[in-house]
């Protein structure tokens, strides 16, 4: 009897069962704005940025498929108004707005491009380098079980509160010439100390990553010091009962260990790095002549201020690839292997 | 004082973490080839006594010899102990031999014989087919293995175990257990292991020392601790079920609570006389005597069954003795009814009495 009774009673439900599209519809329904906002804003609006980089853009996008007359046939009509003759032109249409790879071409052979480049190259190989050894160094000093770490760790952290204008301002003024180090120092008494990073076009790249680690170090230790607690405390007497040395334990067996948050980092530092914009606005808008120029602010440039458009995307679609050559092999690799494994 | 005859030595040990004492005055010595089993509640200090044994904390007094060597202020690695963590402590990323050799290859062993220990680990715990795998692809039993072949490389006297068989199930933490047991009938070597499972020591131990508060409260044979504790600390704490306690007086030889009087024949006391005072009387629930032998017992009651537990093996039976719950351990083949009223006899002998103040054993 009861047998049966389950057996109507899951056959109904069967029955009952809604079409797949309608299952889970408060959640699917909740899930709506999100999906929106990627499909416009992230796939969306990249694509716009690649196409149209292509155009002829300037101020304002041009409309993809603008006429020009490629064949005109003039038809002679009488005007109504006073009865002469007038010809009507029966135009062919073309599509003109697109100039092929034009604004590549133009961006490739723009020094200041090629600049901005040498300059993204090195402030970002050097602020990769510097943020995880720093941050490692900085975490593992605080991990000896310091008196005030607490207090370390925020004084070291504070800085990435600070906007990335008012950081950039703040090390301007360190690093002028006229009231920063240099001045210091030579009211020290040393009359010929020269430290002017940011008025000399070799260093001034240097000048910025200063700045760019000073506020982006903090973070970086705050990771790795969580990493580091993560591990757990028999490993370490483990290695001391076996007679290995601190700093080998670190290289050999916490760093492999800790790969999520080297990973985290990572990603978090280059984010950093291709977008690098406003300390350079604030500490040298990209002089002294170009030599402090990045490619997101000749993005900026070219969009806003030379009001080129096409330009800008060209720039920017270039920057996207840039990434994107870096980022998929490597996904590929780190996420691809594992639902092999 | 010679040294020499003990495999480790504790003199006077005091640790304190600020003002809290951890250990104190502490004094242990451990013969060769030893298995020394530190028991007791979390808490007690004896995961800490083992990390001062190994060199990982710092006593704040005291020395610590191991073969006749002051070690006090040297580095765990020049102890010649081996280590075996709660948690393996195992290196993720390198395979079980990386794990074995890692150690050895730091100090620049010739590869021969990192080889030869190796090969000698791996067969007496039984992981060569797991040589070139991952901890990560092992199970907890195999980690454990692995963890316990990372000290035998090492090569020393002096074994340290730290909880090994924790975070195991309880079947296989019977399994290792034999196998740990097995390992020190094959090596030989002096073995400390801290656990608060009192099976685990009363098994594996040559003697216990159960700890408390920082001290140690009994060192003995698991015989001497499970039939003559000396306090009731010790009393409660080892035996499951737990052990019986009756206050009452003690008068003229007997332990006297209400109307329930039991002459004292047989038991050895610690004292030649022993006064009369206010005591505690226990009586393991498995020392309590019932059916057809409770004839022959020199002390015998009738008591009201009132609750029964029934476990497989055993049956535990709970009555009233003096008006106060008592248990009883009886076979569990026993046909029992609750209200039945069954006579048991006791034994003085087997029983333990302590003094009610200081909780002393008399």
């Amino acid at each position: 009897m009861t047998v049966a009774d389950t057996g109507t009673a899951s056959a109904t439900r069967v029955h009952r069962r809604r079409p797949r599209i309608l299952r889970n519809l408060a959640s699917k329904t909740a899930s709506i704005p999100m999906v929106a906002t990627v499909l416009v804003i992230f796939i969306g609006c990249t694509l716009w940025t690649v196409i149209y980089s292509f155009t002829k853009s300037r101020l304002l996008p041009v409309p993809l498929f603008e006429t020009m007359p490629l064949f005109s046939i003039p038809v002679p009509h009488l005007l109504a108004s006073d009865g002469s003759w007038d010809f009507t032109l029966i135009t062919g249409l073309k599509s003109s707005s697109f100039v092929g790879t034009d604004q590549y071409d133009r961006l490739w052979g723009t020094r200041r491009w090629i600049v901005s480049i040498g300059n993204l190259g090195i402030y970002g190989l050097c602020s990769m380098t510097f943020s995880l050894v720093i941050g490692f160094t900085l975490a593992a000093l605080l991990d000896r079980k310091i008196r005030f770490e607490n207090a370390f760790r925020t004084i070291i952290l504070y800085p990435f509160a600070l906007s990335f204008i008012v950081t950039g301002l703040v090390w301007q003024w360190i690093l002028n010439p006229n009231f920063g180090i240099q001045k210091v120092v030579r009211d020290l008494g040393f009359e010929n100390f020269v430290f002017d990073p940011l008025y000399n076009d070799k260093y001034v790249v240097y000048g910025i990553l200063i700045a760019g680690l000073w506020q982006g170090t903090g973070l970086v230790m705050c990771l790795m010091l969580a990493g580091i607690r993560g591990i757990d405390e028999d490993i370490w007497k483990a290695s001391r009962v076996e007679g290995i040395p601190v700093w080998k334990t670190y290289v050999m067996i916490v760093i492999p260990m800790m790969r999520p948050v080297f990973v985290t980092s990572v990603v978090i530092i280059g984010a950093g790095i291709v977008k690098v914009y406003d300390l350079v606005v604030a500490q040298t808008s990209g002089g002294p002549g170009i030599s402090s120029q990045m490619p997101a602010l000749y993005v900026m440039d070219k969009m806003f201020k030379d009001q080129n458009l096409a330009q800008g995307f060209a720039a920017s679609t270039v920057m996207l690839m840039t990434v994107a050559i870096i980022l998929i092999p490597w996904a590929y690799f780190e996420f691809g292997r594992k639902k092999n494994v | 004082m010679n040294t020499n005859n003990f495999s480790v030595q504790i003199k006077d040990l005091d640790l304190a973490f600020g003002p809290v004492k951890v250990l104190r005055s502490l004094d242990l010595d451990i013969n060769h080839g030893e298995f020394l089993v530190l028991l007791g509640s979390s808490g007690c200090g004896k995961s800490t006594l083992l990390n001062c044994i190994a060199g990982l904390l710092e006593p704040t007094d005291g020395q610590i010899f191991i073969n006749g060597e002051n070690v006090t202020w040297k580095e765990p690695s020049e102890r010649g102990i081996g280590m075996v963590f709660q948690s393996y402590a195992l290196y993720p990323q390198m395979t079980v031999e990386g794990n074995l050799t890692f150690g050895l290859r730091n100090a620049r062993m010739p590869k021969a014989e990192i080889q030869k220990r190796v090969a000698r680990a791996a067969e007496i715990l039984q992981i060569e087919p797991l040589l070139q795998r991952k901890p990560g692809a092992l199970s907890g039993g195999q980690r454990q293995r692995v963890a316990s072949g990372r000290a035998l490389v090492r090569d020393v006297d002096v074994f340290l175990f730290d909880e090994p068989l924790s975070n195991l199930d309880a079947k296989l933490r019977a399994d290792l257990r034999v196998e740990i047991k097995r390992l020190h009938e094959q090596l030989q070597n002096t073995m400390i292991y801290v656990t608060h499972d009192q099976i685990e020591a009363m098994t594996l131990a040559d003697r216990i020392a159960i700890m408390k508060g920082g001290n140690i409260m009994q060192l003995g044979t698991p015989h001497e601790i499970y039939n003559k504790p000396l306090n009731k600390y010790v009393a409660d704490f080892i035996g499951s079920p737990s052990m019986n306690f009756l206050d009452g007086e003690f008068k003229g030889g007997a332990f006297v609570k209400g109307d329930v009087r039991l002459p004292m024949k047989g038991y050895e006391f610690q004292a030649a006389q022993t006064p009369d005072q206010a005591v505690t009387i226990g009586i393991r629930p498995e020392h309590v005597i019932t059916g057809e032998l409770v004839a022959n017992a020199p002390v015998k009651m009738e008591a009201k069954v009132e609750l029964i537990e029934p476990m497989g093996s055993d049956t535990l039976v709970w009555v009233r003795v003096a008006g106060e719950p008592f248990r009883i351990r009886v076979d569990g083949q026993t046909q029992l009814r609750n209200r039945e009223t069954l006579t048991i006899g006791i034994d003085p002998a087997r029983a333990s009495l302590f003094a009610r103040e200081s909780e002393v054993r008399l």
